[in-house]
């Protein structure tokens, strides 16, 4: 059977109901927020590592009004701040990865024709569209985008007389986030009901690539979670509109007492880190099942351990949801309460651990070819080292009482969580790249791109543990009210620098994306000589995957450099030879 | 003009580059080989630089420790400042080795098990349940010891005996900080939110026999070796009362009253010998509260009982301040 039918550009490249189709639309949509939200980091690094002096650029961007005279005025900090986190976690690395690789990949590694519902995955990008719209208009507001930080704890996100940043900017984000969680329901069902349902013959769940695994339980993370933050801030939206005191009590501001009693910024923050601690592996665990693929693929080798990949992904996931306190340890939460969250926070280290062993595992004795994706996972596992050990210190109670809400922080999450992920969507783009344009990206540029990457990534983010251990808070405007701060500056410029190589040469990585895409060498069927279902479906990417019956299967994703057979890959769609085993 | 110039320039960076790269892949073409297929030196490149800039990395992050070290905060300046920041060195050691270890294993295994010609053929070993197990009871075990030295020294802090600490209200609004002291009764008056207003910048209700005699200051003094019990509140949004030297950290959160106990063990005086004169305690917020948020600090003084009972002293009580204004 073949689903070639008519299509019109508005049906094929707009309103399209391929699966594919859309996660392209959720890659370039994340893209395009990415380079706004680095955009934004560069814009406040300036400041931090020059404080006070002028800068066109910042003129240049921002107007007379948020920056006079060329320096950053502080409110606009704070704003840049809130949105660069906002965009980056939930528009880059949720929709922009998740929206992306489950959309892409699902159908194809499972082999089903496209998702369970075509249509309702084409509202979810909708939504998701709507939300960035909402989202920019936001940054064009008379008093500015949202700037009570990207956790909008009220209620400092609940006044306007606080920050001229809660005004309209502060709606505006609300409206965006309802629309963007909308977005994240619709297609987190979708998800999970194709994985369940609509698996290719012979693909049991003990045969499903790691990917699989991974898009599965984000999924299920995310249809649990982000009903909470849902409500969470349409209690905020209650009362910041409508008078009610779910989340402020006796608060005296401008001189004047206001009316509410009773509530408790605390309440907020729990329902916040109920969603916002899993949202750490929402965007988390996509990379690290991407990652395992392609470090297999790579090494030309099973990937150590499958069973205790899948059981240590589904303990992350679980663990993850009985975490959320280590946000909250010197909020005034009961103490007892912090101790139980300190157990659960480093329990996480054990799974964690054994991915990490597994993949040096899967290293060991490897065939391992270096290709720009093998570069990025290679990445991951590095950064998923370093960030992951700071989290011992952060997740500890007692410690985080000098580290919390200091640089430390920044250090630890932009590595364990930002370049994680980011490392995750790299490697992901380039090894689908082929699959999804049917050309190859250009191989020096990537090679390029991940050394300029990986040295000013680290280059930003590592020297900022000890802006950290020498006490500096985060979000602080200038470090230069306080003279113990005084020594820091050679610190700051070192991060700028590197902060502004690592933009850069982003771009370098957008130009090879978009030239690759209309110039770039014809790819093969299956150019990585890889085993999972998508290579086996033609150059010409046609709605419906393949163009006659769907591939049945017959063996895992991981049969590479199998004793026996002739060539170090067997497709999963390849039969068992006579007395092989499966694994 | 400028921006215009900007464009162009950018447009033909852009141009620039594609034809580059178009007549590489030509020429390639011309060739007959395939220019994005990674060859037998790529990988040699590539595993080479994995393993030396690895180790450059490895090296970086000595460097840093040695020159930047200095600049860390000093040692802690309370009683259970030390056992954290035991804890602290404890925790710290343990994660560097297993970061160098991990590193280390990592950028060998890419120096060394790079591909090489296409006869080379990967080891296939798909599980190993022995392994697993060792690795996953080897960071238990650890855990477990982190876990509990953690949660002993969190649990010493929280549970301080309070019975005989001095109690000392600190008050945070946008942008500055205000300390009330409990005067001779030894207890501070009530408050209400609604009666803050011009000089009872703190709410305090002044039908309270117990709010007469408090004191309001704009700096905070403590006495070195008693024990001090910090009551936090805040007039309008979060807050949070940040004393890095004491690793002192507690938010103020509006309609709660959230406390922290410590025993400052230097005085300032003691630290301006050891850090240079121009050293200060400090109390900062740690919590985004708005646009002066990077400014707001209150100056913090450790002395000993008799400066500080002089210090004291020279403040008016409350009933005084706002009696006399009426």
């Amino acid at each position: 059977m073949s689903d070639h039918h008519n299509e019109t550009f508005i049906s094929k490249y707009i309103f399209s109901l391929d699966h594919k189709m859309i996660a392209k639309q959720f890659l370039i949509t994340g893209m395009f927020m990415g380079v706004v939200g680095m955009l934004m980091s560069i814009l406040f690094r300036l400041q931090l590592s020059n404080p006070g002096e002028s800068f066109a650029i910042l003129e240049w961007f921002l107007g007379d009004k948020w920056a006079p005279g060329g320096v950053l005025d502080p409110n606009m900090y704070l704003a840049l701040v809130t949105m660069h986190g906002t965009i980056l976690i939930f528009w880059v690395l949720t929709a922009g990865l998740t929206g992306t690789f489950a959309n892409f990949l699902i159908p194809l590694q499972i082999g089903a024709r496209d998702m369970a519902s075509g249509f309702i995955n084409m509202l979810s990008y909708w939504f998701f569209f709507a939300a960035t719209v909402v989202l920019l208009i936001s940054l064009f507001v008379e008093t500015g985008p949202a700037s009570a930080g990207w956790t909008i704890y009220p209620p400092l996100s609940a006044l306007p007389q606080a920050i001229p940043g809660s005004g309209l900017g502060q709606d505006l984000w609300l409206i965006s986030m309802t629309l963007f969680i909308v977005s994240s329901l619709l297609g987190g069902l979708n998800y999970i009901v194709t994985i369940l349902n609509l698996r290719t013959k012979g693909m049991s769940m003990s045969r499903l690539p790691l990917t699989m695994w991974a898009l599965l339980i984000v999924a299920i993370l995310g249809v649990l979670s982000f009903p909470v933050l849902l409500s969470a801030s349409l209690l905020l939206i209650f009362d910041r509109s409508f008078g009610t005191s779910f989340y402020l009590s006796d608060i005296v501001i401008g001189g004047e007492a206001l009316h509410h009693t009773g509530g408790s910024p605390i309440l907020f923050e729990h329902l916040f880190w109920f969603l916002g601690h899993p949202e750490v592996y929402i965007i988390l665990l996509p990379a690290l099942g991407i990652v395992s693929e392609i470090i297999s693929v790579n090494s030309r080798k099973p990937i150590f351990g499958y069973k205790a990949m899948v059981i240590s992904l589904i303990a992350i996931a679980f663990l993850s949801f009985i975490v959320w306190g280590h946000h909250m340890f010197i909020t005034g939460m009961d103490p007892f309460l912090g101790s139980v969250f300190t157990f659960t926070t480093l329990l996480i280290a054990i799974p964690s651990a054994v991915k990490v062993f597994n993949y040096l595992a899967t290293l060991w004795r490897a065939s391992i070819r270096f290709t720009p994706a093998m570069l990025f996972a290679i990445g991951f596992v590095s950064t998923f080292i370093t960030g992951g050990l700071t989290g011992l210190i952060l997740g500890d109670s007692a410690l985080d009482i000098n580290v919390h809400d200091t640089y430390f922080v920044v250090g630890h999450f932009h590595i364990v969580m930002g370049l994680s992920a980011i490392y995750g969507m790299f490697a992901g783009v380039y090894h689908w790249f082929p699959k999804m344009y049917g050309r190859m990206m250009n191989k020096k540029l990537g090679y390029f791109h991940f050394w300029v990457t990986f040295i000013s990534a680290y280059g930003v983010f590592f020297p900022m543990h000890f802006l950290g251990l020498a006490g500096l808070p985060r979000r602080y405007y200038t470090n230069s009210a306080f003279p113990m701060f005084d020594g820091l500056s050679d610190i700051n410029e070192i991060i700028t620098f590197f902060a502004i190589l690592g933009g850069v040469v982003q771009l370098l990585f957008i130009f090879n994306f978009f030239y690759s895409i209309f110039k770039g060498t014809k790819a093969t069927e299956n150019p990585w000589r890889s085993n999972t279902l998508e290579w086996t479906t033609p150059i010409e990417r046609i709605h419906g995957n393949w163009p006659g019956k769907i591939p049945s299967v017959h063996r895992w994703a991981y049969d590479y450099s199998k004793p026996g057979s002739d060539k170090d890959f067997i497709p999963q769609t390849e039969p068992l030879k006579e007395g092989e085993t499966e694994h | 003009m400028t921006n215009l110039l900007i464009i162009l320039i950018a447009f033909l960076v852009i141009a620039t580059l594609v034809q580059i790269l178009r007549v590489g892949e030509l020429l390639s073409e011309v060739r007959n080989l395939d220019v994005n297929k990674v060859t037998e030196k790529d990988n040699k490149t590539q595993s080479f630089l994995m393993g030396s800039v690895g180790i450059l990395f490895l090296v970086s992050c000595v460097w840093q420790y040695f020159s930047w070290e200095h600049l860390m905060l000093p040692a802690a300046s309370s009683e259970h400042g030390v056992t954290i920041d035991k804890l602290m060195a404890f925790t710290m050691i343990l994660i560097i080795v297993v970061f160098f270890i991990l590193h280390i294993i990592l950028f060998y295994f890419l120096y060394k098990y790079r591909k090489g010609d296409d006869n080379d053929v990967a080891y296939y070993y798909p599980h190993n349940n022995k392994l697993e197990l060792i690795w996953t009871i080897a960071p238990t075990i650890v855990l477990t010891v982190v876990i509990l030295y953690g949660l002993s020294v969190w649990d010493q802090i929280t549970n301080a005996d309070t019975s005989k600490s001095q109690v000392i209200e600190v008050y945070g609004k946008q942008f500055d900080w205000m300390a009330r002291y409990p005067g001779e009764d030894e207890t501070l008056g009530s408050y209400n939110y609604k009666l803050v207003q011009g000089l009872n910048a703190l709410g305090v209700d002044m039908q309270d026999e117990a709010s007469l005699d408090d004191k309001l200051t704009r700096e905070l003094h403590l006495v070195v070796d008693e024990p001090v019990l910090l009551k936090l509140r805040s007039q309008d949004i979060i807050h949070s009362a940040f004393l890095p030297h004491f690793r002192v950290q507690m938010n103020c959160v509006p309609g709660m009253s959230t406390q922290f106990a410590f025993t400052p063990t230097k005085t300032t005086s003691e630290m301006k010998e050891q850090e240079g004169d121009s050293f200060e305690y400090v109390l900062l917020c740690n919590k985004i509260c708005g646009a002066a948020h990077y400014n707001m600090q209150m100056k913090v003084v450790v002395e000993t009982q008799e400066e500080y009972d002089n210090w004291l002293s020279q403040k008016n009580t409350l009933s005084e301040k706002l009696i006399t204004k009426k």
